[in-house]
């Protein structure tokens, strides 16, 4: 380093190191450290030691219970008992969670696009229809969902007397209603950080599109969709990630045969007490996520566009 | 107000523009405005701030939907084409460069759009870089860039398309004095190569003239005069248009006939004669106008040519600029004229309470008319 600038100054002067920081310099080095500890000790507190603490009983002696108490025997057996046992769920939950979060992207973008763009005085008021379904609770909503889509309702009787349908057509219990409502309660997520990165979007880079003889579908294509691709990459890792965890949902529509992964993680903890494969699953999961989130991330170059 | 009109060249590729309106509800924001840029010409749009040139460019592009009046390029009527059916191209006030894209893709934009091959692509944003003096610049994001490089961006991104108009709004707006200089005359060089027609919008006076073949004056979305730069400076058709361009002495006077070649006007009970070819009235109210640096300040009243008109007055006022010497002089009825005075002498400036004779040759006045519809003039510091 000293070379350098001793080069580059070229008159052979000797490099001056720089002065002594003062005490009051010494003191604000600390400062920024100091800042940090509060979210530090929160993100140990609440982050750090629940992993640590799910990490520890992910290992296990898996034949432990409740009675007898469990054993720390680093037990890497209850990964791959958790794999081999429910790598259907695993890969049903990522397939479940993609479709709803392509199937909100669809919904969300056009609706994200309309408040943000044309919205005009409506806009507050728009982006308070979309949130407002928070005001009501998660469970109670799902709940509601599974008598709109029941058989007695006018939902199936519309659609089997419109397309002639016979007694076996059914919507409640389905693969669909799973799907359905991952996508009715993560739909809000996607279009919030959409609207925030259409909103910022400014309207004369589309006229000097339009100017430069971009119709309005060529605009869209090569200046709208570009420049809201940062609002649709954390729509879609904010929906994704919770789906493809959620246990509600399949909970509450679904069947037997449309067990996600967290109904699995939910039965285990609560209803079998099989800490040990829970912890695993959760771990896995998680594992899963991180990686397709890595690679999502990266393919979509967001450090290029925001 | 005389509808202001200017020879037709009848260029297959003019821009005419015919009793354009546009109203944003209740507002008028241009009204009734026709002009006709010919093809090939730097054509300047200079008006104050608010006056409607944005609003009356964006209608030329097809941003903007005139409320009435229509929009003529190369005979051909294209007030209802979409912008991007439309050639003309846009140099915008705010660049609008596409963050997201590199310098060459943003030249190459609309090439592309065109559907223009990639190699000539290439090519012509080489050559277009070139020109702009961006050679090296090509992947580059506009953020990387200065405000005078962007704006050299924006210019090359429109120019490539070679549009048959090119409209630049205040493109020089946001640069420092010595950079707008700098680009002022490098807007002119390429326009003189690539000999594309353009409509420059501007604020700037000096801007304008300096540049442009025709300035139209716009107030309140209308034109005021239209014509070469020389033509509107030394002989403006209104009040407002003589104090806009430079500033201006307007005399209060009346029309009180005619002898022979002159017309005769009466000021402050003094009487003045005008040549008719520098009138734009003949009868009733007027103002009798003279540009500041056209008036002669003399010490001794025995020295004032025979041939100019002649005030006696007090100098109330004289700052030094180095080039010339700016006085206020009171003319016996209370005004006080503006005077350029070059330091040219070897004497120093005139002081203040100095009695002088203010003289001018008669053809450097002008008489306008006067009507209460004109704005008052007003004195403004050059
Ligand atoms: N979209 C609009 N809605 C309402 N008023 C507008 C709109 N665009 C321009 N105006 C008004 O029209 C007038 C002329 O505007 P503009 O053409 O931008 O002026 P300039 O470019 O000469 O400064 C201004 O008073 C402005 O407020
Ligand atoms: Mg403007």
């Amino acid at each position: 380093m000293s070379t350098v600038l001793a080069t580059s100054a070229g008159s052979g002067t000797a490099y001056e190191p720089p002065p002594e920081p003062v005490a009051g310099g010494r003191r604000r080095r600390w400062l920024p450290y100091a800042l940090l500890l509060p979210g530090f000790a929160w993100l140990g507190l609440f982050f750090a030691a629940p992993m640590v603490s799910l990490f520890t009983t992910s290992l296990y002696d898996p034949s432990g219970s409740e009675e007898t108490g469990y054993q720390l025997t680093w037990a890497f057996g209850n990964y791959w008992d958790a794999l081999d046992l429910y790598h259907e769920q695993f890969l049903r939950s990522l397939l479940y969670a993609f479709i709803a979060t392509v199937a909100c992207l669809i919904l969300g973008y056009p609706l994200a696009y309309a408040i943000a763009v044309k919205g005009g005085r409506w806009k507050n008021l728009m982006l308070v229809g979309v949130i407002a379904p928070f005001f009501t609770s998660f469970l109670v909503r799902t709940l509601a969902w599974k008598t709109i889509l029941s058989d007695h309702w006018i939902v199936v009787g519309g659609l089997k007397r419109v397309f002639a349908l016979g007694d076996d057509f059914h919507l409640i219990n389905t693969e669909f209603s799973v799907i359905a409502g991952l996508t009715y309660n993560f739909l809000p997520f996607m279009v919030l950080p959409l609207y925030a990165s259409l909103e910022k979007l400014d309207p004369r880079l589309l006229e000097a599109a339009n100017d430069l003889y971009a119709t309005p579908w060529r605009t869209f294509r090569q200046v709208t969709l570009p420049l809201s691709l940062p609002g649709v990459v954390s729509g879609t890792l904010m929906t994704f990630i919770p789906a493809a965890g959620d246990y509600i949902n399949a909970e509450l529509l679904g069947n037997p045969k449309t067990t996600m992964i967290g109904n699995v993680v939910q039965s285990r903890f609560l209803t079998i007490h099989d800490y040990p494969l829970a912890a695993a699953l959760s771990f896995v999961l998680m594992a899963g996520i991180l990686i397709m989130v890595l690679i999502y991330v990266r393919r979509a170059g967001t450090d290029e566009v925001v | 107000m005389t509808v202001p009109t200017q020879p037709t060249g009848g260029h297959a590729g003019d821009l005419e523009l015919s009793a354009v309106t546009k109203r944003f509800g209740a507002f008028t924001a241009v009204d009734q405005l026709s002009l006709t840029v010919p093809e090939g010409s730097f054509f300047a749009l200079l008006g104050a701030s608010g006056c409607g040139k944005t609003t009356t460019l964006r209608m030329v592009a097809g941003l903007e939907e005139p409320t009435a009046g229509t929009v003529v390029l190369g005979g051909r009527d294209i007030t209802r084409v979409r912008p991007y059916a439309r050639p003309v191209n846009t140099v915008f006030q705010s660049y609008a460069l596409f963050p997201h894209m590199t310098i060459a893709e943003n030249v190459g934009f609309g090439l592309k759009q065109k559907r223009v091959g990639r190699k000539e692509i290439a090519d012509r944003v080489r050559e277009m870089l070139a020109l702009v003096e961006l050679t090296g610049f090509d992947h580059r994001r506009p953020a990387q860039l200065s405000g005078g490089q962007q704006q050299r961006v924006a210019l090359a991104r429109a120019l490539i398309n070679r549009p048959q108009v090119l409209l630049l709004d205040e493109p020089l707006g946001a640069l420092d004095l010595k950079l707008r200089r700098q680009m002022q005359i490098e807007l002119k060089r390429i326009q003189t190569e690539v000999g594309i027609t353009f409509v420059h919008v501007t604020h700037d006076q000096e801007e304008a003239m300096t540049m442009a073949d025709t300035v139209a004056v716009m107030n309140a979305g209308r034109i005021e005069q239209l014509g070469a730069p020389t033509e509107i400076y030394e002989f403006p058709t209104t009040a407002f248009v003589a104090n806009f361009l430079g500033q201006s002495n307007l005399l209060t006077a009346s029309v009180t006939g005619a002898n022979g070649g002159d017309v005769l006007v009466e000021a402050y009970g003094k009487r003045f004669a005008v040549p008719a070819g520098r009138c734009r009235v003949s009868d009733g109210s007027a103002y009798l106008g003279v540009r500041p640096e056209k008036l002669h300040v003399a010490v001794d009243s025995a020295t004032v040519p025979g041939s100019h008109i002649h005030v006696p007055g007090e100098i109330t006022d004289s700052s030094y600029v180095g080039v010339s010497t700016q006085y206020l002089v009171r003319a016996p009825w209370g005004e006080e004229l503006s005077v350029f005075a070059p330091n040219s002498g070897t004497e120093g400036p005139l002081q203040p309470g100095a009695h002088v004779s203010l003289h001018w040759h008669p053809s450097h006045s002008f008489l306008l008319a006067r009507d209460n519809e004109v704005a008052e003039p007003v004195l403004e510091a050059a």
